[in-house]
């Protein structure tokens, strides 16, 4: 093969397009054959390797965990169909309410830490003159370690002895320790900390590069009109962000509602359920017996937290529609 | 001709990518070089390198005595939450080992390959200890596995703890009460742990049932099919307060009360906790796997009160799954038989295996129950005694004492989604210096036989 055999490769979509924009001069006629002259077959080919893909481990485990979810199955004897039976019990399990609390505390806690706080730090980052990557990189390392290092690295932090690095510091401002994650009262909130820290590098890039997008002019009209620096936030700064600020709000619900990692690993949902979240009950019903657990109530569950995040996020932004936009 | 070399290289990718596919379809074992490849449990991941130079030496010995086997030893460790994933998706090793508690209900459930005639042909399964070998049959008498280790729940102590408290470490607790106030010198004394229990992933359960029977609960009776919870028992009720003062009057069960097995090992080998309660074959696991120091460990019974009071017991059980074909059946078996059984029953294996082990320093001694009867087991400790490099006399409050003990069996139905419930029990008065708990113990048991009656 050489290159000299094969036309320029945009010469074929030109040509389509000519046609598409003159379709009076030539009448296109679709048939097997000109679709494979067209180039669809090789791009169907092309694709195939994705599609297969995405069918084989995405697509299909999807499909069959809807399926399953309505069947009582071990997954080695054969699978019985059960209706709705799943959905009930799931809705009658008390630890559903519990985890759903818990959901939602941990969300509304990392929504009132985790969503400013990298507001905050990206507009002060953006206000520095000098090492605004040296800030940036520092910010965005948390995001670098793997989270499962990062829990244990804060398991070790959150150690409840007088001698835990944190109850050091604490100790140092004479706060008595804390008994952190082994308080039914304190794991949450501990959990919430070590999330904020580990997610909001990435908030942090996205919202600085949005910043760079807001137009000089309106900070010197706005410093014409005698604003200072807070009222430049808040009438520049922030309404210029609100698209990429909705945005993040929803992917942070998402994100927050599927909370498992910190929890599992960091207390596996104790001290008694205080930290048992959806994504861990989920869990439990799939993986705590080791004799082929409740495959059913946990695929129930998923299609449950699925649709109402589904429903949520069209509903979300129905509503911010008209504010979202400029 | 440019259509006819993008299809031709379209299509080349994706046969390479089918070709992959097909290569993660394909199933592990299998027939190589006529030789059958036989998938066998070796050890828990992280075991270190010595414990592989043994296997290898084994594995030698076997493929010896066998050449038309070639054995592939597979990591395994059975953990609630990867076993059924393992089970349902065939991967799991042709030969595994499942504790007592699961292997009723997987024989029940068709999981388990039926070994009644082969253990027969082998000709000991009259020898078994009844009341094991009762673990792997069904209601018809057919026999699921061969039992291969028991275990009685111990007293697993620090004797540096002990020594630094100013405690005789060759004078273990022989009470509970002793165990609270040794706990409290430790933890005065040294700063670290007196007594620790493990909490959750389901050993919370495990370690209170153990620590109530030892005071004569039992957990569930089974009146003519009937099975019912009775977990809200006044034995029950003493661990939980016993537990709720060594934490909130005594202060000396140190900070971290979210432990699973081998959290409380790995913070038991560090010499941060003085004692608990776990299995009394995990000196192994402590030192193989948790670099545990032989010199530090203790090892004593469980304090017993009242006349029902007895010691929890387990162990595990050699398997084969029902899926297998009769040749890899035939090779399953005559493994089991060389590499499980044989150095219980025949002077030359037990001999070979001991020295095997201690060639590469792995422990060999390791205080177990007999799961054959009593004389078999006599006569194996006898063989084996030249090669013995576990600290027996740092064992001897166990070894003396364990035969005078009670051994229960654990509950059968619903074993491990009940210890999970009693995981929250444990966690509440742990965490909780308000725990409620007779109010704890009302609804576990009423959880419980939700779960019972559910089945």
């Amino acid at each position: 093969m050489t290159m000299t055999d094969d036309p320029p490769a945009l010469a074929e979509p030109m040509r389509d397009e000519g046609v598409a924009r003159h379709p009076q001069k030539r009448k296109r006629v679709r048939n097997p054959a000109s679709w494979v002259r067209g180039g669809g077959l090789s791009n169907l080919i092309f694709l195939a390797p994705m599609l297969i893909v995405f069918a084989v481990f995405s697509w299909g485990p999807i499909v069959q965990s809807v399926v399953m979810s309505f069947q009582k199955t071990n997954l080695v004897t054969p699978a019985v169909f059960v209706g709705f039976d799943n959905f009930a019990k799931v809705l009658a399990d008390p630890n559903l309410g519990t985890a759903i609390v818990n959901t939602l505390y941990f969300a509304g806690l990392a929504l009132v830490f985790g969503f400013p706080l990298p507001i905050i730090l990206a507009v002060l980052m953006s206000e520095v003159k000098r090492g605004k990557g040296l800030y940036s990189a520092l910010a965005y390392m948390p995001v670098v370690i793997p989270p499962v290092v990062a829990v244990l690295l804060w398991t070790v932090f959150y150690d409840a002895s007088p001698n835990g690095v944190f109850n050091v510091i604490l100790g140092s401002f004479g706060i008595p320790p804390q008994p952190w994650l082994q308080s039914s009262a304190t794991a949450m909130p501990s959990i919430v900390i070590e999330a904020t820290w580990a997610a909001a590098g990435g908030s942090i890039i996205i919202y600085l590069a949005a910043l760079i997008g807001v137009p000089p002019e309106l900070y010197d009209a706005a410093e014409v009109d005698g604003a200072g620096i807070w009222r430049k936030i808040w009438h520049v700064t922030l309404p210029q962000l609100r698209g990429v600020l909705f945005i993040m709000l929803i992917l942070q619900v998402i994100a927050t509602s599927q909370v498992f990692l910190e929890p599992y690993l960091f207390t596996g949902g104790g001290p008694n359920n205080a930290t048992l979240t959806i994504l861990l009950l989920i869990y439990r019903y799939a993986f705590q017996n080791s004799l082929g657990g409740a495959y059913g109530e946990a695929t129930a569950l998923s299609l449950m937290l699925a649709i109402f995040l589904g429903i949520l996020s069209f509903a979300y932004f129905k509503l911010t529609e008209r504010w979202s936009t400029n | 001709m440019k259509s006819a070399v993008k299809i031709a290289i379209a299509s080349a990718a994706a046969l390479a990518l089918a070709g992959s596919l097909a290569g993660c379809a394909q199933g592990a074992g299998g027939d190589s070089g006529g030789k059958l490849q036989l998938r066998v449990a070796t050890f828990p991941p992280g075991a270190d390198q010595a414990a592989y130079d043994a296997f290898a030496t084994q594995e030698k010995q076997f493929e010896k005595l066998h050449p038309d086997i070639d054995i592939i030893g597979v990591e395994y460790e059975w953990k609630a939450p990867t076993f059924a994933a393992q089970l349902a998706g065939g991967s799991l090793p042709d030969v595994f080992l499942v504790p007592f508690t699961d292997t009723k209900t997987l024989l029940e459930n068709g999981q388990l390959m039926d070994v009644t005639d082969e253990m027969k042909s082998l000709g000991y399964s009259d020898k078994f200890n009844p009341v094991i070998l009762n673990e792997v049959k069904d209601d018809k008498g057919h026999i699921f596995g061969f039992p291969r280790q028991a275990y009685a729940n111990g007293l697993h102590y620090n004797r540096d703890l002990f020594t630094a408290a100013g405690l005789d470490p060759d004078k273990p607790p022989t009470t509970w009460d002793e165990v609270r106030k040794d706990a409290k010198i430790i933890s005065d004394q040294t700063g670290k742990a007196g007594y620790a229990t493990m909490t959750k992933g389901n050993t919370g359960g495990w370690q209170l049932t153990t620590q109530s029977v030892s005071r004569g609960a039992v957990d569930q009776t089974d009146k003519d099919g009937k099975v019912k919870s009775t977990i809200d028992n006044a034995a029950t009720k003493e661990t939980l307060q016993w537990l709720s003062d060594l934490r909130w009057k005594d202060n000396s069960m140190g900070n971290n009360f979210l432990l699973d097995w081998s959290g409380i090992n790995k913070e038991f080998a560090a010499g941060n906790i003085g004692m608990y309660t776990s299995g009394s074959d995990v000196y192994t696991a402590l030192v193989r796997d948790f670099g545990m120091k032989p010199a530090q460990y203790g090892l004593t019974v469980i304090p017993t009160q009242g006349d029902d009071a007895g010691v929890l017991g387990g162990g595990d059980v050699a398997v084969m799954s029902p899926k297998i074909d009769a040749a890899h059946k035939k090779a399953g078996i005559t493994w089991i038989d060389w590499y499980y059984m044989q150095k219980l029953l025949d002077k030359d294996a037990a001999v070979a295996d001991a020295k095997a082990l201690a060639a590469s320093d792995q422990a060999v001694g390791t205080p177990v129950l007999p799961v054959l009867d009593k004389a078999t087991y006599e006569q194996d400790q006898e063989w084996i005694k030249p090669y013995v490099n576990v600290p027996l006399d740092q064992m001897k409050g166990f070894s003396d004492g364990i035969f005078d003990q009670k051994p229960v069996g654990e509950s059968k139905v619903q074993t491990q989604p009940i210890y999970a419930l009693m995981d929250n029990v444990v966690q509440a008065v742990l965490t909780d210096q308000n725990a409620d708990i007779d109010a704890l113990l009302t609804k576990v048991d009423s959880d419980a036989q939700a779960l019972i009656d559910g089945k």
